[in-house]
Order: C-alpha cells, then structure tokens, then sequence
C-alpha cells in the first residue's frame, strides 16, 4: 500500500506552493505537517531529516526529499508530466527555469524592506511582461497547442499557470497584452483537477501575510 | 555528423563553468561561441548567457543545459529515485557554488565575511553530507555506483571551495580520497591539465570586462 506524500513547509505559499500545484494536478493527495514553532524545526535537523538543514522537505516514496527543484523533478518524472524524451525534457526544464526565476521575486518579495517594496513590485511586473510572459505567448502562437510542450499537459503548464496567477495578484491586468496567455489561462483553468485545486478548501494557500513572514523569520531565527 | 555543442559566454567562470566540467567529463569537445553577446538578440530565450548551441537547440538556463547534457551523455542515472538523489545532491553544491560565483562581484569588506560564509557552509553544511553518503555506502561514487553528474559537480566544488581555503577537507577524508580518485578519471584528469577548456578563477580584470559589457559601474 503506498503512502500519501507528505510536505513538510510553513503554513504558507513560498517554495512548497509550487509543489502542491504539481501534486494537485496529478491528481495525487497529500498529508502537510506545518512549521509554526522554531522547536520543531530544530528537532528536524537534530533527528537528520533535512539534508541541508532546510525547508521544503518531502517524504515520498521512503525518501525524505529536500531541494525544491529536485522533489518537482522526481513528481513530474513519477506521474508523466515530463514530456516523452529528453528533448522535450529539455525545454519543460528551460520553460520551468525561466518561470523559477519570475517566482523568485515574487517569493521573495514579502521579505522585502518597506522602502524596497514599490521598485521590486515594478520590476516584477517590468520582468512579467518584457522578459518571460512573451516567450510563452510565442511559444503557444508558434505551434498552437494546447501546451507548451509536446502537445501534452507538462510541468511547465502548471508552473506557468502558477506563475500567471500569482503576477495577477500584483498587477491584475498583466494579460492584456497576451491573448494566447489568457486562452491558455482559461483552458487550464477549466482543467478538473486544477479546477478543484482553485477552489476554497483545496492545499491551495493565500497570498503571504505580515503572519506568514513573522513565523518564517521566527522559525529560520533570521533577523 | 553531429556538430559539437558551441558555448556562448564571458570568457571566465560564472555559470558556465559547470557546463565545461561536465562535457568535459563525458569527453565531449565544445566550441566557444561569440561572448560578444549583444549580437545573439532573439538567439537568447530569456535575453540571458549561459547559452549553449546543442543538438538544433539553442539552450539557455544553466540547469536545464547541465540536465540536458548529464541524460544525453550517460551522466544522469535511468532510475526516477536514483535521478532523485543527484538531483538533491547537485542542488546542494549548486547552493554552495553560488556563494562562490558572486565572490569576485564584493567590496573587499564584504569578500572578507563572505569567505568565512563560504567556509562554514562547507565545512558543517554541505561537505560533511557527501562524507556521511560516501561512509555509508563505501562506493567510489555519489550515486549508483558509477560516475554521474554529482560526482562532476562535487570535484567541482571541492577545487572551488580549496582555492579559497585550502584546508577545507581536513576534516572529510573520504572526500580527499574522492577528489584523488575522480581527478585520475582520464577526461578529468586532462581536463585539469593546462591548457583545457577550464578557466581561472575569475579576477577584476574579468570583472571590469563585464562591467563594461553590461554597462554597469
């Protein structure tokens, strides 16, 4: 019998968020255990369950999985969302790459100081709308399928459409400049099992608070 | 005939050096491609270097390549679990290697504290890990039982970090037993001889070069 993954994060988005989305649409329930108290981070490390001494951790499979990259990895590899050869391969990784770096700032960004907020918020936007949100409209208008790879829902969907919604949260029109995008929006949208995901109840979690930053910074005992 | 992959970067180490150890490793030959970037426009995904020219692609993010490169050439295992652990293990250097990359880019002041993050990290962090995988398993190799893309990486980091403290592996003998036998890996070896394709480390006239490239202060 094969057990639920188990993510083990702060009760928040950050680096975990896109793990629940790639879970969510293959379909695969998991259990979360969250970290609300630096005692329980330290009884992690102490026991030697997080190789680097960080967070997100992952038991899946009897491995206890730590470097985000590497656990969505393994998840797209497991439940085929990893395109059907190593070219294919090739571009979901480039497509992911390109999208990891937008997410970063947008990760980062509570953790911003106050003066910083307004500029960071720009240049996402600037980034968002100059840099990425283009190569994945000419990608979808170049071959027009569905997905950006290999005619088949990937890895690089779901983190693309993660990434799109999270960038509509800051600047609520950032699409109007791209109708395949939104077509593409819509369409995974509209998909059930990331229909289910957006929807209250589901792992899905908030935007990140003034909370969710005091616990993260109490946890990590960061200053 | 396959043409050999072209490399599109500055002349010096940054992100691309990783790229260079691992073809190097698989003995596969590269070409250096115009560092005068600005000329590449449209060539670039995410208007960004690293870009290598491989097999009709035009490849751009350093993981991507390095993946691309390591399930190409037999570096990267067949097995999902197995895949698994060279990728958390090459995470792991990657983290300790980006302290390094961005050294050169410091004030003198801050390159002082940075050395001493570089230090520590490695010395209760990271390289303690990849002693304890190597104790366990008593295997010449990170994963599998065979050279992958970990080991490449980890030799890497390992020369990185020792030019900048040398006695780093004092205290992992396993991982100065590791370093002796992958650099006498015939492809390494000669990788590591004058006169490859490895660079230097990255000095200020580098950085000066950049600068003005990007047109920054």
């Amino acid at each position: 019998m094969s057990e639920k993954p188990r993510l083990i994060y702060f009760n928040g988005r950050g680096r975990m968020e896109s793990v629940r989305w790639l879970l969510a649409a293959a379909r695969v329930e998991f259990e979360e255990i969250f970290l609300d108290t630096r005692e329980q981070y330290v009884k992690l490390i102490k026991d030697g369950s997080l190789m680097f001494q960080q967070v997100p951790l992952v038991e899946i499979d009897g491995m206890k999985m730590v470097q985000t990259r590497a656990i969505l990895s393994y998840i797209a590899g497991k439940y085929n969302l990893y395109g059907k050869d190593l070219k294919e391969r090739a571009f979901i990784d480039m497509y992911v790459e390109g999208i990891t770096d937008l997410m970063h700032m947008i990760l980062m960004f509570p953790f911003s100081p106050p003066e910083a907020k307004e500029k960071n918020l720009a240049l996402i936007t600037e980034r968002a709308t100059h840099r990425y949100f283009p190569v994945f409209e000419k990608a979808l208008k170049q071959h027009g399928q569905d997905f950006l790879v290999g005619n088949q829902v990937s890895w690089a969907d779901i983190q693309l459409m993660e990434v799109i919604l999270a960038v509509e949260e800051k600047t609520p029109a950032v699409l109007s400049a791209f109708p395949q995008l939104q077509a593409f929006k819509t369409r995974m949208s509209n998909m059930p099992a990331i229909k289910k995901f957006l929807q209250p109840g589901s792992p899905r979690k908030p935007p990140p608070d003034d909370h969710y930053v005091s616990t993260v910074l109490k946890v990590l005992a960061e200053e | 005939m396959s043409e050999k992959p072209k490399l599109h970067y500055f002349n010096g180490r940054g992100r691309m050096e990783s790229i260079r150890w691992l073809l190097a490793a698989a003995a596969v030959g590269f070409e250096l491609g115009c560092y005068f970037f600005l000329s590449l426009d449209g060539a670039l995904l995410f208007q960004q270097v690293p870009m290598v020219e491989i097999d009709g692609m035009k490849m751009v993010q350093t993981r991507a390549i390095l993946s691309y490169i390591a399930g190409k050439y037999n570096l990267y295992e067949k097995d999902l679990k197995e895949r698994a652990w060279i990728d958390m293990y090459v995470e792991g250097v990657r983290d300790l290697m980006d302290l390094i990359r961005v050294h050169h880019k410091l004030s003198p002041q801050e390159q002082q504290k940075n050395l001493a993050l570089i230090g520590e990290k490695a010395a209760t962090r990271y390289f303690p890990v990849y002693e304890k995988i190597l104790k366990d398993h008593k295997d010449d190799f990170l994963v599998g039982n065979q050279l992958t893309w970990a080991d490449v990486q980890l030799i890497e980091a390992i020369l990185t970090v020792e030019e900048k403290v040398p006695t780093i592996l004092s205290e992992f003998p396993l991982l100065q037993a590791f370093k002796a036998r992958v650099s006498s890996i015939a492809t390494i070896k000669k990788f590591l001889q004058p006169g490859s394709q490895r660079k230097l480390p990255t000095d200020e006239k580098a950085v000066a070069f950049t600068n003005r490239i990007f047109n920054r202060r």
